[in-house]
């Protein structure tokens, strides 16, 4: 694997693996931004109304079932070959652990703190935006960055049907029967998950309140 | 649906493969982790250790560990074993921390109070630690069966059986019906494997709707 | 002034919470509501900054229905204070205490500077504004929870149990707290309890409800101990009811002059002597029946409680509790200035009994 990995051929042009990574790294990002703006309102509105938790979870098991490579065919044979059916795949595979997540966030704040939040006189967006919504985000992120962990590593099927990322390097390999290359691939995308993991990891401890952090090891004293 | 019903003898004969590969990494994969769970729940050491790996082996590509695996082990690539051994790690990966979890909430007062009527270690896991922390078990291996089931089908991406290769095929013919009756399959297969271990969680653990 | 005309409510499951309250908080005073649990006392309150709506009847908060005004807007001209204190976890100190301000429209700078006033006002370090709520202590937390119902100055103010969930001695901190704050403020308060000593020491009226939601009696608290409307009521207030009416009155009890002696001293005891250091202030008493001795510290015999001229309750406690059954006096520097007796506060009972001051 060492020689394929370092070989400075396999470092340039537009197949070179700088590009594969940037390819990879960009259909992770939309894919969990897209994800995101869906699955968050989604699980904070049924966490605040305490209405359709059923919904959620049911949903949530349906998609977890969904074979990614399946869904991706399908979209590929219905719209044609591209980034969208990538995309589509995807997204619906991150879906359910950040709906999940943000949905178990909510409901576990403190409903003495809810109960205060109105009592001070704060509307009812308000008490969603300013109390419900801080105090649940680190299970917010941990359903988020469960997600990103696995769009990171699934994002490497999206080769099979021609698109870019790290997963040309693992059916290119595969093709060619070039197990350096294939074993090269996979070693960048675990890379390239602890990497983005780690990110997340920073912009969480950026984002959530000190406050928030388990008593003992957070704030100054 | 017409597919299944024109097509059932190669349906089934494609059911009972991917059932196969899913059912038998769930079981082996299970079994493992229950050891490697309770060294976690009593050891941080052992913790430390096992919660990363656990992370890292999680973030390979289920496609890149199914190539490596006939390498590394010097089987062809068509063997069954290629998906059998990934998704064993996988379901490892996934069940030590729910076991761990759910000993590490065996309350200790009843752990104490087994201790000082005179069970012995092994008995008191057997019959005391185990089946109190059931419950968080099976909701964890609910997860592991449920996604083994839809992972099998990358398998299929380098060749494998189950209801993949109705996706390939049916891809590389231009046949969406095809992939729809796989699609259709992954996700009945996973509801019934999914109730099945609800029931079987239920019938084990009636104390816990005691009283309700 | 808060009216309750004709309250009742009846929750989903048909739990008669409260049932036909009538009930009118004077302005500017504390109004304890108190009863046994599950008997209305939280849900009445509530019904006030309408965190319930009632069933029927009627709310006026200085005259204005409360339930022509939409809640958030009423609740931010209400102060709130619960029991678990309620603060939000994710903010620090200040910004909780900043809350209703800003709801309110204030700008940043000016809700600090209110909230920043308003941790000293109940007692606080300005510098645990930084903390957040998970750093502090239950006592301090509840102190933040009262600075946060203050901030907007809101003229009523709603407690509900705010201090049942911290230690005996923290308690009476914040309750002798609460009794110097409303002295300088004014405010109209509602004050939830199930502790009928607290009841009695901060309100100015008390209600006591009883199960099922009826407001048994409504009265000031030396009438609720003379004459409980019913044997409800009497249980309630209890068995040491006769002890309790002592804490309202403050009949003058004679002080007797005490032989004292300081440490390092030789002296010939004779009788019960009160050891006081250099400042006159006490340390402990020396038995009788030592014959001459120097005074040391391990021969003292640790006093009871200190008598400061206030009330009765307070002289006939130091009596009872001092080991030579003599109730220290002390100044407000904390000075001996004599002693006193039970027999003398028996006696002065009586008398201000006979005088008509005890109402029967
Ligand atoms: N949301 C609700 N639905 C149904 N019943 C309720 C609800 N809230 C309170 N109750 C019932 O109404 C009655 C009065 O409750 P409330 O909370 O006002 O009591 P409380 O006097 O404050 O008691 P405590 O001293 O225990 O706080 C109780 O019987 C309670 O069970
Ligand atoms: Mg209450």
């Amino acid at each position: 694997m060492g020689d394929w990995l370092f070989d400075p051929a396999h470092w340039s042009g537009t197949t070179g693996i700088p590009v594969r990574l940037l390819e990879h790294l960009g259909y992770t990002l939309l894919t969990l931004l897209i994800a995101a703006v869906i699955a968050i309102p989604l699980g904070a509105f049924v966490g605040h109304t305490g209405k359709g938790g059923f919904l959620v979870v049911g949903l949530s098991n349906v998609l977890r079932a969904l074979p990614t490579t399946a869904v991706l065919i399908l979209v590929v044979l219905w719209a044609g070959l591209g980034d969208f059916p990538v995309y589509v795949a995807l997204v619906l595979l991150a879906i359910p652990p950040i709906m999940a997540g943000t949905y178990a966030g909510i409901r576990a704040v403190d409903p003495v703190t809810v109960d205060a939040a109105r009592g001070v006189g704060m509307r009812e967006s308000g008490v969603l935006l300013n109390v419900e919504i801080p105090n649940a985000l680190p299970l917010i992120y941990g359903g988020f960055r469960g997600a990103a962990l696995q769009v990171v590593a699934t994002a490497t099927i999206a080769a099979y049907t021609g698109a870019g990322g790290l997963g040309r390097l693992v059916f290119d390999g595969l093709a060619l029967q070039e197990f350096g290359q294939m074993l090269a691939g996979a070693v960048l995308v675990a890379l390239l998950a602890v990497l983005v993991d780690l990110g997340f990891a920073g912009l969480q401890r950026l984002t959530v309140s000190p406050g928030l952090r388990p008593v003992g090891t957070g704030g100054k004293r | 649906m017409t597919w299944i019903f024109e097509n059932w003898e190669r349906f089934w004969e494609v059911t009972e493969v991917h059932l196969r590969l899913s059912v038998v990494p769930v079981v082996i994969g299970f079994l493992l982790s229950i050891p490697l769970g309770w060294v976690a729940s009593r050891s941080n050491t052992a913790r430390a250790i096992l919660f990363p790996l656990a992370n890292i082996l999680f973030t390979i590509p289920s496609i890149a560990l199914i190539v490596i695996t006939p390498v590394l082990i010097g089987v062809k690539i068509l063997d069954e074993i290629n998906v059998v051994v990934p998704l064993v790690i996988y379901t490892v990966a996934l069940m030590v921390r729910s076991v761990a979890d759910a000993l590490s909430a065996v309350p200790g007062h009843v752990t104490a109070a087994a201790n000082a009527m005179g069970f012995r270690p092994l008995r008191r896991f057997l019959t005391v630690d185990f089946p109190l922390a059931l419950p968080v078990t099976i909701a964890g291996l609910r997860v592991a069966t449920v996604s083994n089931i839809s992972m099998v089908s990358v398998g299929a991406l380098v060749g494998l059986g189950g209801y993949g290769q109705l996706f390939t095929e049916g891809y590389q013919t231009d046949h969406t019906d095809k992939v729809l009756a796989g699609l259709i399959g992954t996700i009945v297969l996973a509801a019934l494997a999914d109730g099945l271990l609800l029931l079987i969680g239920r019938l084990l653990t009636p104390w816990t709707r005691a009283g309700r | 002034m808060i009216e309750f005309r004709a309250v009742t409510k009846r929750f989903e499951d048909g739990t008669i919470a409260v049932d036909e309250l009538d009930l009118t908080v004077e302005a500017g005073t504390i109004t304890v509501f108190v009863g046994p649990s599950g008997c209305g006392k939280t849900t009445s309150l509530r019904m006030v900054n309408r965190m319930i709506d009632p069933t029927s009847g009627t709310i006026l908060v200085d005259g204005k229905d409360v339930l022509t005004v939409d809640p958030p807007t009423l609740r931010r001209g209400i102060g709130y204070v619960i029991q678990q204190a309620g603060l939000f976890p994710h903010r620090t100190v200040l910004d909780n205490v900043a809350t209703v301000p800003l709801l309110s429209g204030w700008d940043r700078r000016k809700a600090r500077t209110r909230a920043a006033e308003l941790l000293e006002i109940v007692g606080l370090d300005p510098a645990f504004g930084k903390r957040y709520p998970a750093q502090l202590s239950g006592g301090q937390q509840q102190r933040v929870g009262v600075a946060r119902a203050l901030a907007a100055d809101p003229p009523v103010l709603l407690m509900d149990e705010p201090f049942s969930a911290v230690d005996p001695v923290v308690r009476e901190d914040l309750q002798n707290e609460l009794l110097r704050l409303q002295a300088e403020l004014d405010k109209t308060i509602v004050f939830v309890t199930h502790d009928i000593d607290e009841a009695l020491k901060l309100g100015e009226r008390v209600a006591v409800f009883q199960t099922g939601g009826h407001l048994a009696q409504y009265a000031r608290p030396t009438e609720l101990l003379a004459a409980p409307a019913n044997d409800f009521v009497a249980s309630f207030v209890g068995r040491d009811r006769g002890y309790r009416t002592l804490t309202f009155l403050h009949a003058d009890v004679p002080v007797h002059p005490i032989t004292t002696a300081k440490l390092g001293q030789r002296i010939t005891v004779t009788d019960w002597t009160l050891v006081v250091d250099d400042a006159n202030r006490p340390k402990g008493w020396l038995s009788g029946v030592d014959g001459e001795v120097e005074i040391s510290e391990q021969d003292l015999i640790s006093g009871g409680s200190l008598y400061d001229g206030s009330t009765l309750r307070g002289a006939l406690d130091a009596a009872l509790s001092s080991p030579s059954a003599l109730g220290v006096v002390v100044d407000d520097a904390g000075a001996v200035t004599g002693v006193v007796k039970a027999d003398d506060v028996i006696k002065a009972l009586a008398k201000a009994r006979a005088a008509g001051e005890v109402p029967k």
